[in-house]
């Protein structure tokens, strides 16, 4: 299917989502943070999961609560330990969750680079330090570049401000952090909203990620109606 | 845009206490060249911009994705949405900008920043920077944007306390904590002195300015050899 699916509730926006997927979790700290679809992907039940994102989760919800749930095997993501990541150091602690810690410019160049099509790039970032350790250097006229390789998500899970029926995003302020480039890099790039409108109320100056990057939307505004009538319907 | 000082020989301010952290993030701000595009890394250095006078005309670069950033926000005008890199909420100024991280470190490591702010573990004489992790076995490593931030702004100034609890340098002939760049630091700012280092040079650093302390003291203190 290639046009964005609009969905009305949680479930139906993470359907699908195999057991040991690659995940794309958009936000920095809360601001981004899809935490409507990471809600639904614990309920969903998909497991073994490797999570790409900025941080390791805060506090006890969102990708902590992910966490905690046991649902995952890997953490890749620049800066897991915060004062509230204890899910995570917990986890890690144990052995129970393994980390690959990149830099954060790297991070986004990665994903950037898998939706990009990219094979892979040199980059100066890091050069010499023990996150190169072992990769592929090269000299071009005369810095050094280590080789990084793309990060490619089955899954995006990101958090948008405004959508269309067409699938077209906007974000608001630093909350648009890693959606725009989350969004071209996964199979699959489902988009939280806080409300959808119709085609052509979106100035096409102003799409910051355009449609074709995004398979599903969901309407948070639509799922807090649901969850209201089904409150009232018990 | 870089950071010209004529040669000189160092001011020494002997007769006055070593600079307290207010103090020496106002001497940065001064040194700021005016018209900068600038970044600011976690803790100390974000306490840089309280002391920026809109003269300087200093534009603020927080890598989550934002140019133009003003002060901490306060009351009503804290936003879920807008945050600086330490997840403090901020405010905008007229002409702010946002985008995403892709382009945020594009910033970087594409040289279009004049300048960062980061503070140290270890500094070497030849600018090398340690700050991202200790090296202790049971840290958990946390690197952020640090190593793109150490190689991407044309000038890095380190905001660090000279000596340890135990009195050692940590401007030193050689980083012995893990590293996040290579030759890439140019001013180190200390309570006790600002230094600024040619990465390119014969490895001396200069002694371009002392608080509290004569440069011939200071020489006996420390590990490297300083001009």
């Amino acid at each position: 299917m290639s046009r964005t699916a609009i969905c009305h509730t949680a479930r139906e926006a993470v359907a699908g989502i195999a057991d040991r997927a690659t995940i794309l979790v958009g936000g920095f700290g809360m601001a981004g943070m899809p935490t409507t679809l990471i809600d639904a992907l614990i309920e969903q039940g998909a497991t073994d999961l490797t999570i790409v994102s900025n941080n390791a989760g805060n506090g006890d919800t969102g990708l902590a609560a992910l966490l905690a749930a046991g649902r995952v095997t890997k953490v890749i993501c620049s800066f897991p330990r915060q004062s509230d990541s204890y899910v995570f150091d917990g986890l890690y602690r144990s052995g129970q969750v393994q980390l690959e810690v990149v830099p954060q410019g790297n991070l986004a160049e990665r994903i950037r680079a898998a939706g990009a099509g990219i094979g892979a790039f040199f980059c100066p970032t890091g050069v010499g330090t023990p996150l190169a350790e072992g990769k592929e250097t090269r000299t071009i006229d005369g810095r050094d570049y280590v080789l990084e390789y793309p990060i490619r998500g089955d899954v995006a899970l990101i958090g948008a401000h405004i959508g269309d029926r067409a699938g077209n995003l906007l974000y608001r302020k630093t909350a648009r952090n890693f959606g725009p480039v989350m969004a071209t890099a996964a199979t699959l790039t489902v988009a939280e909203v806080s409300r959808v409108v119709e085609v052509g109320a979106i100035d096409p100056e102003t799409v910051v990620t355009p449609g074709i990057f995004v398979d599903r939307i969901l309407d948070l505004s639509a799922v807090s109606n649901d969850q209201h009538t089904s409150q009232v319907a018990s | 845009m870089t950071v010209h000082v004529p040669s000189r020989s160092a001011v020494e301010h002997v007769d006055r206490d070593p600079l307290d952290r207010r103090e020496l993030a106002a001497i940065i701000a001064r040194d700021i060249p005016r018209g900068s595009y600038v970044n600011l890394g976690i803790g100390q250095p974000t306490t840089v911009a309280e002391y920026l006078t809109p003269e300087a005309d200093v534009v603020l670069h927080t890598e989550n994705g934002m140019l133009g950033m003003g002060g901490e926000a306060v009351g009503e005008a804290i936003d879920a949405d807008l945050m600086n890199a330490g997840k403090i909420p901020v405010t905008e100024t007229p002409g702010a900008s946002y985008f995403h991280h892709a382009d945020s470190f594009a910033m970087m490591r594409g040289g279009h920043l004049d300048v960062c702010v980061l503070g140290a573990f270890q500094v070497s004489e030849r600018g090398d920077l340690a700050n991202w992790h200790t090296g202790a076995p049971d840290a958990i490593p946390a690197v952020g944007g640090a190593m793109d931030l150490a190689i991407g702004a044309k000038d890095v100034f380190v905001m660090m306390n000279l000596f340890t609890k135990d009195g050692t340098a940590k401007l030193v002939p050689q980083c012995t904590y893990p590293l996040t760049g290579l030759r890439c630091v140019s001013r180190v700012y200390t309570d006790h002195a600002i230094f600024e280092i040619d990465s390119s040079g014969d490895g001396r650093v200069r002694v371009l300015e002392t608080f509290g302390i004569a440069v011939r003291e200071l020489a006996e203190r420390m590990a490297i050899k300083l001009r």
